[in-house]
């Protein structure tokens, strides 16, 4: 099993998601979070509160597996986020752009 | 301005509950910029709660939550204090006298109950009892389950009615690696179940198990799901629920329920039906259980807000065994207030109140706050939105410095409670490690508190 954040997370910072983390297996750089499948235990609690659907699980859609690899490079390396945070300016554009108006 | 949360005084604060709502409570109280000292109450000796004795033993990964709560334990500002109940063996004034702050997080450790006339004819069980008695909790120990009939009813249609489901669809083959408890491995290698009916009261499109737990009962060795076709045929309030991305979740298994419906006559030796739009009206039985008579339901109101109403269309189903698995619900604790109709300790954001307002230094998080809802993690964000209500309220606590355990310790021992510390806890499960290693399991839990503490040496 697999979880993995993609693109629609960039440029947002709603991170919701990771509130809910039982095992605080997400980490971040600036653009966007990575989930780090070692830790991560694919309960899946994440998924429904990203409020672009960013977070994808098995099986993952053809067009987002390049995602997988990109989860796991980069999340090891990058500091953890385990609180929430705020969004980024021009986030709630962002959503609506990507097609999550309220 | 009080010293509170200092290193003169830190904030004593007592955790009653060591289930994922406990640890995290504890993990968000000792990463807060106050000094604060957590002392967390466990009646059995054994941490952990749910993740231990809830999730379905062939459910590993998910468990691997513990090794989370692990690195909290291991602080040095946390002390376990197992099997002690408090209630019993120490009484809540007597914890609120030695702390600053109280977070219960005791869960929701009984059933709903359906109401209806023969529902505790014998062959008539909760989900909660076969779930303890798989998982080896010890209050469940020596309850018996007779799996000679063919015919299991399972009635709910959440995530744990697939726990029961799965548990009885699958092979000894596929269990006996697991962590199950070896007395209901040995009644499930017996079992004769070979169809399971699940029965819901709503539709397809409303049921509230994960997509990943139906995935699952689509992927057994021997056991077959099977849906009706026509009980995929949705309402015009349905079809809209369905057509809303907010109920994705509903969306995907619809989908899989679509899969399911479209398969093959089944097999396989056993087969899981599953079942909607009907309730349970009566249980039938001279003596034990026999038959379970249904109700076909339909489905009224807006989109969202539809209830299923009784029609007056009937069926029976012979049965030998069911488990109810319409929900859990709290216990009272003397001492605290609650609330009888919803099952919980009443709260305003975490902070208990009773009739005249909010109780100071009590708090609550979990199940026992909201309700059996959410998965592992939602009670991570529950027990932080807590603990920040608590923290708010830090200046307006009794600042007088209070002892903790200090003071309780020798107060049990007096009672005759052995203390069960953390470091005992390891020695427990290390035992349990070891007795796993020889038949392949990641571990035998100890299903008695005696045998658990029969590893440890005599109290100190």
């Amino acid at each position: 099993m697999t979880t993995i954040v993609t693109d629609n997370c960039k440029r947002c910072r709603f991170t919701d998601c990771v509130t809910v983390c039982p095992v605080a297996c997400f980490h971040g750089d600036d653009e966007m979070l990575y989930i780090d499948n070692e830790v991560c235990i694919d309960c899946g609690a994440c998924i429904p509160l990203c409020p672009v659907e960013a977070i994808y699980e098995d099986p993952i859609p053809e067009d987002k597996e390049q995602w997988i690899e990109i989860n796991e490079e980069r999340a090891p390396g990058l500091p953890v986020i385990r609180d929430k945070q705020d969004p980024y300016p021009g986030a709630e554009e962002r959503k609506e752009e990507l097609g999550f108006a309220d | 301005m009080s010293n509170l949360g200092t290193e003169q005084n830190p904030l004593c604060a007592a955790i009653v509950g060591s289930g994922p709502s406990g640890f995290y409570a504890t993990e968000a109280l000792l990463r807060a910029e106050p000094m604060v000292l957590v002392d967390m109450y466990e009646r059995l000796p054994s941490p952990f709660g749910l993740v231990r004795s809830g999730v379905a033993p062939d459910h590993p990964k998910l468990k691997q939550a513990i090794s989370v709560y692990e690195q909290i334990a291991e602080s040095p500002e946390f002390r376990f204090m197992g099997n002690v109940t408090v209630g019993r063996d120490v009484s809540v004034a007597e914890l609120k006298e030695c702390y600053h702050v109280i977070v219960f997080t005791c869960g929701a450790e009984t059933d709903r109950q359906l109401g209806v006339p023969g529902e505790h004819l014998a062959g008539s069980h909760t989900a909660t009892e076969f779930v303890g008695w798989y998982n080896g909790h010890p209050d469940y120990r020596d309850l018996t389950f007779d799996l000679s009939h063919e015919t299991a009813v399972v009635i709910g249609q959440g995530n744990v009615a697939i726990d029961v489901c799965r548990l009885l669809a699958k092979t000894v083959d596929e269990l006996k690696h697991s962590d199950i408890a070896q007395h209901a491995l040995e009644v499930l290698a017996n079992s004769r179940v070979r169809d399971i009916y699940m029965i819901g009261r709503r539709g397809a499109a409303q049921a509230k198990f994960t997509h990943q737990e139906l995935r699952e009962l689509g992927e057994l060795a021997d056991c077959e799901p099977v849906v009706d076709p026509d009980d995929l045929e949705l309402n015009p309030a349905s079809r809209e629920e369905l057509a809303d991305r907010r109920n994705r979740a509903n969306i995907k298994s619809y989908e899989v329920l679509q899969q399911f419906a479209s398969r093959p006559p089944p097999t396989r030796g056993r087969r899981c039906h599953l079942h909607f739009l009907k309730s349970p009206v009566e249980f039938k039985g001279g003596g034990s259980l026999e038959r379970v008579v249904l109700v076909k339901n339909r489905l009224e109101g807006e989109p969202s807000h539809q209830v299923a109403c009784p029609t007056d269309e009937m069926e029976e189903l012979a049965c030998g065994v069911l488990f109810r698995s319409i929900g859990y619900r709290g216990v009272a604790m003397p001492g605290v207030p609650f609330d009888d109709r919803r099952g919980v300790f009443p709260n305003q954001d975490g902070r208990i109140v009773d009739g005249s307002g909010v109780v100071p230094g009590m708090y609550v998080a979990g199940w026992i706050k909201r309700g059996p809802t959410g998965i592992i993690g939602t009670n991570r964000a529950d027990s932080v939105a807590t603990v920040q209500s608590l923290l708010d309220d830090l200046p307006k606590l009794d600042a007088n410095k209070k002892p903790g355990a200090e003071r309780l310790e020798p107060l049990l021992a007096g009672r005759g409670v052995r203390v069960v510390s953390y470091a005992d806890w390891q020695k427990i499960d290390a035992a349990e490690v070891r007795s796993g290693e020889a038949r392949g399991k990641p571990r035998e839990k100890f299903t008695r508190v005696a045998e658990m503490l029969a590893v440890l040496p005599e109290a100190v």
